[in-house]
Parts: C-alpha cells; sequence; structure tokens
C-alpha cells in the first residue's frame, strides 16, 4: 500500500509542476493573440483615447512578465483573480458553472459506463455475432458523427418531430432535481453517444485478448459456461485498460463539452472559456484551462491507481 | 418636432402593385385589411396597397383605424425572447454596451431621455419635453416627476448628469465618447430639468439621446453612476440573471411609460441559430431577435410562426481609401461603383432581406431620405468607359474581408468579384482572420468589407465615418462642399433648409464619395403567433427597437 501512497504523492507533485508550465503556455499564448482586452471589450467603437484609458485602468500598460507573476503570485495563495471584464471574483464567476458541467459529465458517465462495459462483455461473449456486429455499426457511427451533428439529429427526432424532450438545456436554481434531469438529458445523451464506443470497443478486445490465454481455455475445459468465463476470469484481468479509456473517457465529457454548450444552449464552462479567449480575459482562461488540465491529472492518476490496484502484479513490481 | 420623411422602399411593392390592380378591389382590400389585423403588413405596407388598389388615402386610413387597431393590447402573460450575441463576460456598464444581450436588456430595465418610436420618429422616454435655444447651442430637456428607479428612489436630474458625464471627460473609458465631443457641460437646473451646453449648434442632440449607451443609472454621491447594481428605471426590474444565460425580469410597478403588457419578461441567449430556430419551433420561446435567412422559406411554412422582415438603417459598406493609388481617382471610384449588381448582391447573399444602397449612407426609412437621387445599377460598359478614362483599363485591386463582419461577407465579396469580371476589373478577395478584424484590417487595409449598426439621424453617421477629421472616416474621403454642408446642418433647426443640405451631401457621398453600398440589411425576426404587436415596427434595432416587451402583447 505504501508504495501506492508514494506513487501518487509522485505523481501530484509532477501533476503541479505541469500546471506550472501550463499557466505559462496559456499566459503566452493569450499575450500572442492580435488585440488586446481593451480593444476587445470596447469592439468597433473604440477610439485610440479609451482605449489607452481602459489599458490603463486594467494594468495592462505594465510589463507582461511583471503581470503574470502578480497573477502566479496570487494564485499560490488560493486567489485566482478578478474577471477583467466583469471585475468578479475568478472563483465565483466559475464555480456554478463547473459544477454545471461537473453535473452534465457525471449524468452522461453514470450512463455510459455501465451500458459501454455491458456491451463490451456481450460482444466479447457473442464476437462475430450479429449483435456484435450491429452494436459496433452503431456505437462506430456515432463516434464518427461530430458532437454538435449527433446533437441535432438528437434535437430534430426527439424534440422537434416527437417533443418528448427539451431541446434548449437551460437550467436554473429553481427547478427540481427531475426537472433538471429532463433537461439536461438530450445533451448528456449526445455525450454518452459519443464516449460509448471507445470505452466498449476497449472491453471487447482487451477480454478477447484475454480469451485466448491458457487459463481461460482451462476454464472452458472444465466447462465453465462463457458468461461466467468472462466475468469471472476474464474481466478482472481486463480492468487495467478498461480503466485507462473509462478515465480518459471522463476527462473528455469535462473538457469537451465546448461543441455541446453550444448545441443545447448549456451553461457551461466551456462557452465560458470561448468567451474568455475572444476577450482576451486573462485570469478567467487561465482558471479555465488550470482546471481542464487537472482534471486530465487527476483522471490519469486515477486511472493509474486503478489499474495497479486491480492487478496485484503491478503493485509489486520486481 | 421634426418633418418625418419616410419611405418603404421594398422590393416586392412594384410587383405587387401591378398585381393587385387586376384583381377585384373590395376582396383584395377585405384581405388586406385581415393580413394587417394580423400584423402582416404594416400600416404604411396597407395604405400604399390600398393606394395602388384604387382607394384614396383617407379612405384607406379610415378601414385601417377602424380594423386593424381595433384589436387591443391585453396584459399578461411571460414574454419568452431567446436573444442572439452574447456573451458571458457582458457587463452592466453602459460605456461598454455592445452586444445585443447588453442592448435589449439595457431597453428593458433602464431608460433613455428619448427613444425612436415603431414608426421611427422620436419620442419621449424619461424626458417629457425638449427645446433648443435658436442657435441649437443649448438643449433643456424636463424629466418625468413620475419616474422612479426599482429600488424606489425617483429619477432626478442629477442621474441625468452623472449618467451622461460617465462618457465623457479625459478618463472615461465608455465607446460613445466621441459623440459627446461636443458637449461643454451638462447641468441640472432643478431636480427635474437638465440642460445640455454644446460648443457648437446641434439640432439632433434629442435623436443622439435615443443612443443605446446613453442609458440613465442612478447616481452615487461622488458625482459618478451606480451601474454596477443593475437598478434602472425601465419598463421590468430585474429579478435574476446571468451574462450569456438568461435574465428574468418582471414588471416595474409604476413605471412612467406607456405599454409593458407582459406580466415578466425572460430573455435567453441563444448564440447557436440552429438553437434559436429549434426553440421557437418547439415553442421554448415565443420571439427570437435572429432569424437564419438561409432557412427562411422553410421557417414560413410553418403556421405557428410569424416572420417580421423590418428595413433598418444598419448598412454594409466597402470603403476604399480616396488617398491611396488607385482609389484617389474619382473614376475609378465610379468604376468600382458600377461593377456591383446589387440586385443580384441582395437576393442571393441576404436573400432578399435587405434595401438596395445607392452609394451614399442614408437608409430609406431615415429621416432626410432624399428620395429623387437616382439609383445606380449595375453597369459594366459605363464602368468600363470610365476606367478608360482613367487610364486604368485592366485594374486589379483586393478587397479585404471576413465572415464576421456578417454571415455572406466572404461570399459578398466574391460575387462582387465575378460582377466586376465583366467591366475588366479584377477583384482579389483576401479573407482575414475573424478574430481582431476591426482592429487590425478595417482603417489600415484601403478596401475592405464594414458593417455598421443603425444610427438614429444623417448628421451621426456622416460625422462618424464621413466628416474630414473623423477617427472612423473609413474612406480617407476629403470633400470640401460635404464639409461645409455637415457643420452647417447640424445647426439648423429649419427643416426644408436641412432636407435640402442632406439631399446634397447625399449626391456627393454617392458621385464623388469612396464608398461603395451595396445595400441596408433587414432586421428578420420571429415570433409565435399569439404575440402581437402595433402597425409599425421601429428599424432601430430587431424587435421593435429592442422594445418588444415593453411594446408588444400576448393575443
Amino acid at each position: 500500500m505504501n508504495d501506492v501512497i508514494k506513487i501518487i504523492l509522485k505523481r501530484l507533485g509532477l501533476g503541479l509542476v505541469t500546471l506550472l508550465v501550463i499557466s505559462v503556455i496559456i499566459f503566452g499564448a493569450v499575450e500572442m493573440l492580435p488585440g488586446d482586452i481593451a480593444q476587445a471589450v470596447l469592439g468597433q467603437g473604440a477610439t485610440e483615447e479609451n482605449v489607452a484609458a481602459m489599458r490603463e485602468q486594467l494594468g495592462l500598460d505594465r510589463p507582461a512578465v511583471e503581470r503574470y507573476f502578480d497573477w502566479l503570485g496570487n494564485a499560490l495563495t488560493g486567489d485566482f483573480g478578478k474577471s477583467l471584464v466583469n471585475q468578479k471574483q475568478v472563483s465565483s464567476v466559475i464555480a456554478e458553472r463547473f459544477w454545471n458541467t461537473l453535473s452534465l459529465a457525471l449524468y452522461a458517465a453514470v450512463i455510459a459506463v455501465p451500458i459501454a462495459i455491458f456491451l463490451g462483455v456481450l460482444t466479447a461473449l457473442w464476437r462475430n455475432s450479429p449483435f456484435d456486429r450491429v452494436a459496433n455499426v452503431v456505437t462506430l457511427t456515432s463516434i464518427s458523427s461530430p458532437e454538435f451533428f449527433l446533437g441535432y439529429i438528437l434535437i430534430l427526432f426527439l424534440s422537434v418531430k416527437t417533443g418528448y424532450f427539451p431541446s434548449l438545456a437551460k437550467i436554473s436554481d429553481g427547478m427540481s432535481f427531475w426537472e433538471k434531469l429532463d433537461r439536461m438529458f438530450l445533451p448528456a445523451l449526445t455525450m454518452v453517444l459519443v464516449v460509448v464506443a471507445h470505452m466498449m470497443r476497449m472491453t471487447r478486445s482487451a477480454i478477447i485478448n484475454l480469451l485466448a490465454s491458457p487459463y481461460i481455455e482451462m476454464a472452458r475445459l472444465k466447462g465453465v459456461p462463457g458468461w461466467r468465463i468472462i466475468v469471472h476470469h476474464a474481466l478482472p484481468n481486463a480492468w487495467a485498460p478498461i480503466i485507462n479509456v473509462i478515465a480518459l473517457n471522463l476527462a473528455y465529457l469535462v473538457t469537451g463539452v465546448v461543441l455541446v454548450e453550444v448545441v443545447f444552449v448549456f451553461p457551461g464552462i466551456g462557452q465560458m472559456l470561448v468567451d474568455s479567449v475572444t476577450k482576451r480575459d486573462f485570469p478567467v482562461v487561465q482558471a479555465c484551462c488550470l482546471i481542464f488540465a487537472a482534471t486530465f491529472i487527476v483522471l490519469n492518476l486515477a486511472a493509474d491507481v486503478g489499474s495497479i490496484l486491480t492487478n496485484p502484479r503491478l503493485r509489486h513490481p520486481k | 418636432m421634426f418633418v418625418r420623411l419616410f419611405f418603404i422602399n421594398n422590393p416586392i411593392d412594384k410587383k405587387s402593385r401591378g398585381k393587385m390592380s387586376k384583381t377585384t378591389k373590395p376582396n383584395l382590400i377585405d384581405q388586406m385589411a385581415s393580413d394587417a389585423k394580423n400584423g402582416r403588413i404594416s400600416r404604411r405596407e396597407f395604405l400604399q396597397y390600398a393606394l395602388a388598389a384604387g382607394m384614396t388615402a383617407s379612405a384607406g386610413s379610415l378601414i385601417w383605424s377602424s380594423n386593424a387597431t381595433a384589436a387591443t393590447a391585453k396584459k399578461g402573460g411571460t414574454f419568452r425572447w431567446g436573444i442572439h450575441d452574447g456573451n458571458t463576460s457582458d457587463t452592466h456598464d453602459p460605456g461598454t454596451y455592445v452586444t445585443r444581450q447588453m442592448i435589449f436588456l439595457a431597453h428593458q430595465y433602464r431608460s433613455y431621455l428619448t427613444q425612436i418610436e415603431p414608426d421611427n420618429s422620436l419620442g419621449p422616454d424619461l424626458a417629457v419635453s425638449w427645446e433648443a435655444t435658436p442657435d441649437a447651442k443649448q438643449w433643456t430637456f424636463k424629466i418625468n416627476q413620475n419616474a422612479t428607479f426599482h429600488s424606489g428612489k425617483p429619477v432626478t436630474a442629477d442621474d441625468v448628469v452623472a449618467s451622461i458625464n460617465h462618457h465623457r471627460g479625459e478618463k472615461t473609458t465608455s465607446a460613445a465618447k466621441a459623440l459627446l465631443t461636443d458637449v461643454l457641460d451638462v447641468v441640472a437646473n432643478d431636480k427635474h430639468t437638465v440642460t445640455f451646453k454644446l460648443s457648437g449648434g446641434n439640432a439632433d442632440l434629442p435623436w443622439l439621446m435615443t443612443d443605446y449607451h446613453f442609458a440613465i443609472c442612478p447616481a452615487n454621491a461622488d458625482g459618478s453612476i451606480n451601474w454596477q447594481s443593475g437598478d434602472g428605471s425601465g419598463p421590468y426590474k430585474i429579478d435574476s440573471g446571468e451574462f450569456g444565460v438568461s435574465w428574468r425580469l418582471s414588471r416595474h410597478d409604476g413605471w412612467h411609460g406607456k405599454g409593458a403588457y407582459f406580466d415578466a419578461v425572460e430573455m435567453t441567449i441563444l448564440n447557436d441559430p440552429n438553437a434559436r430556430q429549434t426553440a421557437l419551433v418547439t415553442g421554448d420561446v415565443d420571439c427570437v431577435s435572429l432569424v437564419d435567412l438561409k432557412t427562411l422559406s422553410l421557417l414560413k411554412r410553418n403556421p405557428n410562426i410569424e416572420i417580421d422582415n423590418v428595413p433598418s438603417g444598419a448598412a454594409i459598406t466597402l470603403p476604399m481609401f480616396c488617398d491611396t493609388a488607385p482609389f484617389n481617382d474619382v473614376n475609378i471610384r465610379n468604376a468600382l461603383k458600377l461593377s456591383i449588381d446589387r440586385q443580384e448582391i441582395i437576393d442571393k447573399i441576404t436573400f432578399g432581406a435587405a434595401t438596395m444602397g445607392n452609394d451614399f449612407h442614408l437608409a430609406p426609412v431615415q429621416p432626410y431620405f432624399p428620395k429623387d437621387i437616382p439609383q445606380r445599377e449595375y453597369d459594366p460598359d459605363k464602368a468600363k468607359a470610365l476606367l478608360k478614362k482613367a487610364g486604368a483599363e485592366g485594374l486589379s485591386v483586393s478587397i479585404s474581408t471576413a465572415d464576421s463582419v456578417f454571415s455572406g461577407a466572404v461570399d459578398m465579396c466574391v460575387l462582387y468579384a465575378e460582377q466586376a469580371k465583366r467591366a475588366g476589373i479584377s477583384i482579389n478577395v483576401v479573407r482575414e482572420p475573424n478574430d481582431g478584424y476591426y482592429s487590425d484590417v478595417w482603417l489600415k487595409k484601403p478596401f475592405t468589407a464594414v458593417s455598421w449598426g443603425s444610427r438614429p439621424t444623417p448628421d451621426v453617421m456622416f460625422t462618424l465615418a464621413y466628416k474630414h477629421d473623423a477617427a472612423w472616416n473609413e474612406s480617407h474621403w476629403q470633400n470640401k462642399r460635404f464639409n461645409e454642408l455637415l457643420v452647417q446642418a447640424k445647426a439648423e433647426l429649419d427643416q426644408a433648409r436641412r432636407g435640402e443640405m442632406y439631399h446634397e451631401m447625399c449626391q456627393l457621398m454617392r458621385d464623388d464619395g469612396g464608398t461603395v453600398i451595396p445595400f441596408f440589411n433587414n432586421f428578420v425576426y420571429a415570433r409565435r403567433k399569439n404575440v402581437m404587436h402595433g402597425p409599425d415596427l421601429a428599424a432601430s434595432w430587431a424587435c421593435d427597437g429592442g422594445r418588444a416587451p415593453s411594446r408588444w402583447w400576448f393575443a
């Protein structure tokens, strides 16, 4: 167990270094964009004078390096600064939206992960059967279509034509839990369709790989039924790659939702990131990117820890 | 207080007029009256058609008043309004108003001194009356004594002074600063009168006060304004909301104006055209502020939806630098103006939702429109002759454009290039990045495509973009006579003489200026059938000047 803790700590430390590097890259990238926040905020209506006045007000006349270290110093004490555009605390601006994005990702994951694993096991069990073929074709089609297209198709059939679900995923505080689930169903379903194929195929191939190994053959020779071989003998050894794929897809559910948010008008963090980039609102961009990066780091870490815990061989490396 | 010179220049008019005279008159009039009642045609169109069908003007207006306005506005309901163009980073600061979200929201919860009425005339909002000294150098506005902020505080002259000063002075970050450069001082005479002192005469000041930046906000003790709180004196007060997401507002009881029939308003930001359309079709919203023109004909088939296609003063311009070769030769400029087939561009790029431009920056729906200046037609042969005269046959120029200018801007320029080929001009279309187009391309490249919002009067527009020393003189145009007239007309209170001056200025722009104006784009928005509005729709912003919630009602 000690090894696991050591690995976690080491990974977390490396994660922090990664975040630092990312913050430098993001800052540099925002700085390199043509135009600046004063121009972006004032838009077409800006004159030289009021752009200069706004730059001074926002402290943009100071050198970039100085501004970066100011931000970093505050960030280390937990203060991510204020949005340059609306002067609100970044943490308060982001918190609610991030929570929305997380809920949507969780909603999609709760549906997608069991379905993917279940389908993966079934297709491995009945491989090359018509069921396997159909499941493969359907999931591969859905992963091959861009999210916004899937979203539009779902809106057309489940909202416009039949009226089963609302097309706008507009959620507000006053709504009950079930109402929110109803409102968020179509975006969640879109995400489910996008991520299921990957996880399902990985489950299937991981299991099929193992089915060729001698101990499975042994079990089969003993007369163990097919589903039992897969669930009790193959699946436990296939967990490591499956967990890895699940973790990557979960990270995608959090970070890859921009298009889905746009299509369903869902108030998540992706839309906010896009808006902040167009306005060059550096503190918000930085915070959003760091959240995305941290999500990847944590989920990757979780995947590694997960695969170590499910595989004793990895726990005691020689 | 000003002569109203309005004229609808709807391309369908000519066709339908011919058709109508052939049909039986009484049935037609009945049909039109019923169309008018359902808001399908406006009062102006109705009168025009009625005239074309052989009725006298007075009989026409009689039918209109007896039938069309019989439907009276009803109170009640929640108006759910889907809006395009809104960001999460928008704010309540009137100095930075730029997106439709900010502008439309401001027209619900804040008030302005004056407003543009549905028939495009100037009307009162917070100010009950206004008057000028004979030289138009001082304007005094009387504030409505019944006006209150949502917090209960009465609106006073101090609030107006502070709100206007927010856009003035050296330290202001307001984008509207340029509009107020000739304002020397704004003073409160008493609790309910405010005087603007100007450095030069300006007959348009009351019109200027309709600009979306000049929202009246509560004043702080130190003379600044409290824009952060979201308090205002408009027809609806903000209950809750978040920029880039949605806003919930409820009626401000005791509002000083007339209207505000809905009990509540729910504004939802729907930037995606498809999301807007779907929301309207499924009934998630009652009205959307912009309809995708490509699918307009499909949307029209839906029996539950009514479309409003309203000509506006918003223009697409193609300015060329008049001091840069080859555009420094007026023959070349005019050759370029003659090589554009405006009708084809309107048909193919805007799907008919535009009014044709005539190379002067004044739309038919705006005051002082000179309707007797002949329309410039597509004439490649004449263009060729002009090029020959200038010794510039086989002219080759580059035009810079980007899709962010308006949807279809790049396509328009490509089409223009094709049309110009027949005049022997080769136009090279340069597609610039969307991001930073207005800071890096506009005013920097010699020939560009630009989108302009509607300005209330010709003076504002001309001063902004055609005056010799204007920061945004996008065509670098220097015309002595034009600039003389501009100054004279600005302070002229005699409407007839003013009209003549604008007529001459428009003629100068058309024949000497450096700007090709292909069209003025219409506002195209849609509503559910149960949403009703009056006979006219303001041309200043989409959805009846952005004031649909306070002017419209549910059937």
